[in-house]
């Protein structure tokens, strides 16, 4: 029951802001930081009240990066589109690999189903760290470090578990007489796979594939180990920044905020499909 | 049963088991081209089990199915030439209703023209016509499953299996649809198998009802024998509402004929048994006469509540001895409380064993209990 008088739309209008500044206020900063040089920055007391300017982005996109101690070449870019790639490759491959496996998993008792299942769960909480030192020895041995296949390989661990166990929940929701329906009226089982069960759980997968495109896009400690400077995505790129003469941090609030964008771009775009309850109405309500 | 199949369905040693459980028990079932026959238990017999294994949907099933002369026992669901309608509808909630009914013919590769031909006739005959653009979470409960029984009819399939699909919809809905399907499923002419729990339904529908027990058909036959020759009590009390009066009783062999003695009530019966065996006398509610005076064979009981049902009166009667026994009549009931005499109809009347509950067979009675 909703109460409409406007004591009530008052209070809910100010926690709504309060909710919004806890936490956009990060963001806006970082979007104010990267319109100033490190002595805007670093000024006591900090004020709002600045001339901005976009020697950041200038630098960053130009590749030259201004330091006291002179001119240094910087590949941002070149991580920006590292990490896109890598990203949009991992998620690719893991949605060809783990929709069909869910899709098993959610449908069909095998033996050693379950376990399976939660195995490739568990690399979730196996500590990075733990599998890196003998995966950069035999990456080495096979000839995969600093390949982009190789960190595409490795992001598996990241975003194949994600999205099984995500969108297998959604399959199991769907209710299967939906897809045997289908079936009967003649549609092979590939068709029903592709025309039922997966439009239905799109929701689903549009979700898990968002959320492990952010997880391979945060991923630090694979790339840094098993890349070298020019496979390495934004997160590691970032180092750079962190130079001789000081930390750049007009620069790296920039970097942040061209780094956010292609995942913000994403998640606006992908909002439609995360709300659209495609299996309102598909069985009894 | 003959081994011959014929145009439409034929079952042979279904089988289904499920771990340590047997769901279907050796099903053997012939239903003809244009006949109905309606599959009838309680849940948990094993009626949606049968329907999937003949459509295909049951891996754990093992037997020999053939529809229209052709063998389909080792062929996907997609190739069998069914329509099936789901008691949950079933429907494909990214498309239309219009959609929805057109999905047979597509997977048949017809034409735009014919599909949209045959989909606005399918429609207009089942009065949705006007939903045809509406997806399914648009309509009500009666167009959802109008627009399922649509898409099972439109590809006129050899076998239409329809699994409980008046359970979820409303009871003015049931009874239209109760009138108005017979008439749908003869123009269409498949072998139909229709699943219900109703046995009212189960009446009005089949051509045959088929009663499934345990994992195996317990009787099979035309609904009047099913209700007026039960082949043991198990069946009897699953059709009629109230449900029929079981009473212990005294049979004595009489000139040819048999004496029977229950709860006071006495009657003469056409049948043979032992002496002194112990049998159940089974009577249903309509089968009772009451009468405000005394009469031969009936026994004095107090009328001790009385219920409305449809257009008739259900009455519970205790006699003297304090057995209470149902009845029902059209006319005006007795009074509560008031005494009347409560005898049988010798027609009506049906004998069980007491140990086993198989029905002791009257006069000629053919045989009517599946093997």
């Amino acid at each position: 029951m909703e109460r409409h008088d406007g004591w009530f739309r008052a209070l809910r209008a100010m926690a709504l802001t309060l909710v919004l500044l806890f936490f956009l206020f990060p963001i806006f900063w970082i979007l104010l930081m990267s319109f100033q040089n490190n002595e805007q920055i670093l000024r006591l007391p900090p004020s709002l009240v600045f001339r901005p300017s976009l020697g950041n982005y200038i630098a960053l996109i130009s590749g030259k990066l201004q330091t006291s101690a002179g001119v240094l070449d910087i590949t941002f870019l070149h991580n920006l589109w590292n990490s896109v790639l890598l990203s949009t490759c991992s998620v690719a491959l893991s949605l060809l690999l783990g929709v069909p496996a869910a899709y098993a998993f959610a449908r069909f008792r095998f033996r050693l189903g379950e376990d399976i299942a939660f195995t490739l769960l568990s690399f979730r909480f196996a500590p990075p760290l733990l599998v890196l030192l003998p995966l950069s020895l035999y990456f080495q041995d096979l000839g995969l470090s600093n390949t982009y296949f190789g960190l595409i390989w490795v992001y598996q661990l990241i975003c194949l578990p994600l999205i099984l166990w995500i969108v297998r929940g959604y399959f199991e929701d769907a209710s299967p007489d939906v897809e045997y329906a289908y079936r009967i009226d003649g549609h092979s089982w590939w068709r029903a796979f592709t025309r039922i069960a997966i439009p239905l759980a799109g929701p689903g997968i549009a979700a898990a594939a968002l959320l492990s495109f952010i997880f391979a896009w945060n991923n630090f400690v694979f790339a840094l180990i098993l890349a070298s400077a020019d496979k390495q995505p934004v997160t590691v790129g970032a180092l750079a920044f962190v130079t001789a003469s000081g930390i750049q941090y007009g620069q790296i609030a920039a970097a942040i905020v061209l780094s956010i964008l292609p995942t913000l771009a994403l998640a606006l775009y992908a909002q439609r499909w995360l709300v659209e309850g495609l299996s309102l109405g598909a069985v009894k309500g | 049963m003959s081994e011959q199949i014929n145009g439409g369905l034929g079952v042979r040693r279904l089988h289904a088991r499920f771990g340590r459980q047997e769901v279907l028990r050796g099903i053997d079932l012939d239903v003809a081209a244009g006949e109905t026959l309606v599959l009838f238990g309680t849940s948990g017999a094993g009626k949606t089990v049968l329907l999937r294994a003949i459509a295909g949907l049951e891996p754990a099933a093992t037997g020999e199915i053939h529809v229209a002369g052709r063998d389909v026992s080792v062929l996907g669901p997609e190739a069998r030439d069914i329509g099936m309608a789901f008691q949950n509808f079933a429907l494909y909630p990214h498309m239309t209703a219009r959609e929805n009914i057109a999905s047979p013919l597509r997977a048949r590769h017809y034409d735009a023209t014919e599909i949209e031909r045959r989909v606005t006739a399918m429609a207009s005959l089942l009065r949705i016509g006007h939903v045809l653009g509406q997806p399914p979470r648009a309509l009500s409960n009666g167009q959802k499953q109008r627009t399922a029984l649509a898409r099972a009819l439109v590809a006129e399939p050899k076998l239409l299996l329809l699994d409980d699909p008046l359970r979820n919809v409303d009871a003015k809905l049931r009874y239209e649809m109760r009138l108005e399907l017979p008439r749908l499923l003869r123009r269409a002419g498949a072998a139909t198998i229709y699943v219900t729990q109703d046995y009212r339904e189960a009446m009005a529908l089949g051509d045959r009802i088929a009663v499934l027990r345990e994992g195996r058909i317990a009787q099979i036959g035309p609904p009047e024998t099913i209700y007026d020759a039960p082949c043991d009590v198990a069946v009897a009390r699953l059709f009629g509402d109230p449900p029929l009066n079981l009473l212990p009783c005294r049979v004595q062999p009489e000139g040819g004929r048999l004496r029977v003695e229950a709860a006071g009530l006495r009657l003469l019966l056409d049948a043979r048994v032992a002496a002194g065996a112990e049998c159940l006398l089974g009577l249903r509610p309509e089968a009772m006469a009451l009468t405000r005076e005394a009469t031969e064979g009936a026994s004095a009981a107090q009328v001790v509540a009385i219920t409305p049902l449809h257009e008739r009166f259900v009455l519970l009667l205790r006699t003297a001895d304090g057995v209470e026994i149902v009845a029902s009549t059209t006319g005006q009931p007795p009074a509560a409380g008031s005494q009347v005499w409560v005898g049988a109809m010798v027609a009506g009347a049906l004998l069980f064993e007491a140990d086993s509950g198989r029905i002791i067979a009257r006069r000629a009675a053919p045989e009517v209990c599946a093997a």
